[in-house]
């Protein structure tokens, strides 16, 4: 398993899998990435990120029902794993700790 | 899986890429969201910008994770399987013995060809490899351009030039200067032998790699007088003596005597190889050239670029294109410094490695070939190779409904698509290598035949086997089964699995049925271009040879006098029994030769390049040339110099000479060769050159000397006989030079031998191309009225006459035939009235009976086949085919 550091984009990917419960896979998962992070946001990229995420054991897949929608191709809907759910949070505190050690007259300044 | 109905699909070819590079496991996935971002896409940009982006982003989803990566349990599996599919393919190929025989015949016949044009290109390419410097090695060539006349590419160049290159231009790291006509018989003792080879200077060594086997290379060319021979050379001059330091007397030079004396063996070379682009049997040292040429001004001029060749070594790492500069500039200047403005003369180099298989330039040092007429000819072979492949690709897809069942439980033992592409493509690899067996043979014996076909091709080829020709065969067979098999093995691989065996005839087997009849009609679209191609070539071959040249030439023996004495064989050869007149000339005119100089009339400014023969007084009634004006030559005292021409029509119109009136024109005074001369007569236009150029001004000029050649005239019925007794005639008076003598019909004849071998080439290639079709169409013929069987049968019962079936059955095939033939027909046409006939100017028109006739008879040949065929079928017992219900 690889290390369990999260890259910029890995995080909002992991992120927005869990604010999209049940409904993450990938075009879905793309959509909203472009539509919070307002940048246009490449469909073979969030792939290869998700590819790399379960790789990592950060996130699981299963495969949904087939629909008319898609040529007849099943999705594959992706949620996080306790690791991923750790390492999200990992995430989160040291930004938290960071963040705590800007005074505030500084941040005015800037 | 398709869609047809629904246009809103993706790109077919892209899903199938997809499909191909996908690791299985991610595949639905990306397929999926791939056409969810399709379908988007179509809802807003449109149908066809959606498909673009779809392609795009499945060249965009190529990721080092989505690769299938090559599964070596599978290979293993392949590698097991290969017994079985030969296996199968033998039984097949056993099974359907016509098929199987078309299949063998056609691939055979192509590829005997193809295996024939490996043979040619590889022995091409073989030229010159044996010198270590092959890759520095260039060869100073020359475009000579007169006004705006078209340009000359010549393979000679000026000793000038190459003087000049090595004092002025850097970056040569050496020059050889060569030059034609070191030859004459050589005498040592006894011993008289005519040799033909080059002056060089001693640089020559340097550069190419020649060896020597004895003598010194750095200092056999460098003395006057000094003579390198090769060592078959040598055991003809001397047996088995050491030749080195012995002195040879030259004489009888060809055309000067100024080369005449003793000359001192330097050195023995090994002998050359054929694979050389020059070949010569001796080499004379080049300072002697600059002793006996001194006072001739002209040699050593910047416009003296007829004879002369010119090799440079380029230093190692050095770029020709750099020389290249260099040598314009060089040009110019000089050409700015000649007297005649009029005439441009350009520097080029030319890669020694592209000499014998490269442009076609005039003056050429030894055998070359036309990489155009290469390409081309092999063109040829690859096309009637592909209308063979063709019959196999047919075949094998016409008989799917046989096939289909096998691959079906193929398929459901557990057969991957790529297990059946491989059966299929092995078994076409297969039946390819077995007809290479056959096609050896047929280029065993088509193999002399070709070399016979012209001396040229003798003289450049060997055809002879080695590792890499055989290995460029199997590489062809290889290939050929490839490209026939592989479009019938994707097509059962596609093959549903189910539906085969739920019942065969509920599948759909006919879907290429389109492509199949663009195939057929593409290859006889190609016989019928093939073969009018071939009969147009022949009817102006014909013509050429019967053409009217304007005099003469029936029953006239030429014979070269090879330097011996004209006076004293005329002598000999006219108390001959049989002998009907004799005359003598400087050349041969109308089989392509050319002899010329530059004449002026009463204005200094303006001359024109003359075409001439030099003949004695008894030449124009020999030949019966028409005199239209003056008079003939009169015989004259050998020692008095007569400065008299007779001239044609052309040349009073060149120069417009007494109004255009030929009695005018006589007792007028041409410059001629910087002389005064006198016209005496005109006589009537003939044709000097090839009868494909036009008529220029010429003239006869009269002389006592400078003959080449005795012309007989016979007149018996034992022509053979009346030869045989000049023959030995000849060999009384000269011993040393064999008897070459040849009648002036035969001498046209071989002068237009391109357009014989053309014939027979395409000829060959057209046969071919009709068989290969006429099996094709016999294959599908055979195929469709069998499968038709019960229908015909229904019929008959039903009242359909026999007349009705056959037309029923043949009606899509001469439909076919019709089509090639509207294809055909106007296609060459316009290739020989537009491209290759308006080249040649004297050109019979394309008849009817050439245009028309070729096609006609393939037709019928074709109309034979189907009919035959479908005639069997309609008059059979519809009760047999019926009852077996």
């Amino acid at each position: 398993m690889k290390g369990t550091n999260l890259g910029e984009f890995e995080e909002l990917v992991l992120l927005t899998i869990a604010a999209l419960m049940s409904d993450a896979y990938s075009v879905g998962i793309c959509d909203e990435l472009s539509r919070n992070a307002g940048r246009k946001v490449r469909l073979g990229v969030v792939h290869s990120v998700l590819h790399r995420l379960e790789s990592k054991g950060l996130i699981k897949s299963h495969l949904g029902e087939s629909t008319k929608v898609r040529g007849g191709k099943r999705k594959r809907f992706y949620s996080i794993t306790s690791g991923g759910f750790e390492s999200m949070l990992k995430a989160r505190e040291i930004r938290n700790q960071l963040w705590s050690r800007i005074p505030e007259i500084a941040l005015g300044r800037i | 899986m398709k869609n047809r109905g629904n246009t809103s699909q993706p790109p077919g070819l892209a899903v199938r890429f997809l499909e191909w590079y996908c690791r299985p496991e991610l595949l639905e996935d990306l397929q999926g969201d791939l056409n969810e971002f399709f379908e988007r896409n179509v809802k807003k940009h449109g149908l066809f910008k959606a498909r673009i982006i779809y392609i795009i982003d499945v060249f965009r989803f190529i990721r080092p994770y989505t690769l299938n990566k090559p599964d070596f349990i599978n290979l293993l599996i392949h590698w097991i399987m290969i017994g079985s599919y030969i296996k199968t393919s033998g039984r097949n190929i056993i099974r359907n013995k016509l098929f199987s025989s078309i299949n063998i015949i056609g691939l055979a016949a192509s590829m005997s060809v193809g295996l024939l044009m490996i043979a040619f290109t590889l022995d091409m390419l073989k030229y010159d490899g044996f010198h270590e410097n092959k890759n520095r090695i260039y060869r100073v060539i020359d475009d000579h351009q007169y006004l705006n006349e078209p340009v000359h590419h010549m393979a000679t160049t000026s000793i000038k030039a190459g003087n000049l290159i090595r004092e002025k231009i850097s970056g040569v790291e050496d020059l050889v200067i060569m030059q034609s006509g070191f030859q004459g018989d050589f005498q040592s003792g006894n011993n008289v032998i005519p040799i033909r080879g080059f002056w060089a200077e001693s640089s020559f060594f340097n550069i190419f790699s020649f060896q020597l086997i004895d003598g010194n290379p750095e200092t056999a060319l460098k003395d006057p007088y000094s003579v390198v021979v090769t060592e078959k050379t040598a055991r003809k001059l001397f047996g088995d003596e050491d030749p080195i330091g012995k002195t040879i007397v030259m004489k009888n030079h060809p055309y000067s005597d100024k080369s005449h004396g003793n000359y001192v063996i330097t050195g023995v070379m090994k002998d050359i190889s054929k694979f050389s682009h020059m070949r010569f049997e001796a080499l004379g040292s080049f300072p002697t050239l600059e002793i006996i040429e001194k006072e001739n001004d002209f040699v050593w001029k910047w416009e003296s670029i007829w004879q002369n060749y010119v090799y440079i070594l380029l230093p190692k790492g050095g770029a020709p294109a750099n020389l290249q500069a260099n040598l314009e500039r060089l040009s110019a200047e000089e050409n700015a410094n000649m007297p005649n403005k009029n005439t441009r003369i350009n520097l080029s180099l030319q890669p020694l490695t592209k000499i014998a298989l490269g442009k076609d330039l005039s003056n050429p040092i030894g055998p070359t070939m036309s990489s155009g007429i290469l390409w081309f000819i092999s063109g040829m072979a690859l096309i009637v190779l592909l209308s063979a492949c063709f019959n196999y690709t047919n075949l094998s897809m016409a008989r799917s409904l046989q096939r289909s069942r096998e691959i079906g439980i193929r398929k459901v033992i557990g057969a991957f698509r790529s297990q059946v592409v491989i059966q299929f493509v092995s078994e076409s690899v297969l039946i390819s290598l077995l007809s290479l067996g056959f096609a050896f043979a047929i280029y065993l014996v088509i193999k002399p035949n070709f070399l016979a076909l012209a001396l040229d091709i003798q003289n450049l080829v060997s055809l002879e086997l080695s590792a890499n020709v055989i290995l460029g065969f199997i590489t062809l067979a290889v290939v050929t089964g490839f490209i026939a098999g592989i479009l019938p093995a994707l097509f059962y691989s596609k093959i549903n699995a189910i539906k085969v065996i739920k019942g065969a005839s509920s599948m759909k087997v006919f879907r290429s049925v389109n492509m199949r009849k663009i195939l057929i009609a593409f290859q006889f679209t190609l016989s019928l271009v093939f073969v009018t191609s071939t009969l147009i070539i022949y009817k102006q071959y014909k013509d050429f040879i019967t053409f009217d040249l304007g005099f003469q030439t029936e029953n006239i023996l030429n014979i070269e006098l090879q330097g011996n004495k004209p006076d004293i064989v005329a002598k000999e050869i006219s108390e001959i029994p049989g002998v009907d007149g004799l005359s003598k000339s400087s050349m041969i005119t109308s089989v392509g030769s050319y002899w010329g100089s530059t004449v002026r009339y009463n204005d200094p400014q303006d001359s024109a390049s003359v075409y001439y023969n030099i003949i004695d007084e008894n030449y124009i009634p020999l030949f019966k040339h028409e005199i239209i004006a003056g008079n003939n030559f009169s015989k004259r005292p050998d020692d008095i110099k007569v400065n008299e021409v007779i001239v044609n029509e052309q040349l009073i119109k060149r120069f417009n000479i007494g109004n255009l009136k030929p009695e005018n024109a006589i007792g007028e005074f041409l410059i001629l060769d910087g002389e005064k001369t006198q016209i005496s007569g005109v006589i009537r236009d003939f044709h000097y050159g090839r009868v494909d150029s036009e008529i220029d001004p010429f003239l006869f000029r009269y002389s006592n000397s400078d003959f080449k050649f005795i012309n007989v005239r016979l007149i018996s019925d034992d022509l053979p006989g009346v030869m045989s007794r000049i023959e030995k005639a000849w060999k009384q008076l000269y011993p040393v030079h064999p008897f070459d003598a040849a009648f002036y019909d035969d001498r046209i004849e071989e002068a237009y031998s391109e357009y014989s071998s053309m014939i027979k080439i395409i000829g060959f290639l057209a046969f071919l191309a009709i068989i290969i079709a006429s099996m094709g169409l016999l294959g599908m013929v055979v195929y469709t009225t069998e499968t038709r069987v019960r229908e015909i049968s229904i019929r008959k019962v039903f009242g359909a006459g026999i007349g009705n079936l056959i037309f029923l059955l043949s009606r899509s095939f001469l439909f076919l035939l019709v089509i090639s033939g509207l294809i055909a027909i106007p296609a060459t046409y316009l290739i020989f009235d537009k491209i290759v006939l308006s080249d040649i100017t004297y050109h019979s028109p394309i008849g009817i009976i050439e245009l028309f006739g070729g096609s006609v008879s393939i037709m019928l040949l074709a109309l034979l086949l189907v009919g035959s065929q479908t005639f069997k079928i309609a008059r059979a017992n519809p009760a047999e085919a019926l009852k077996n219900e």
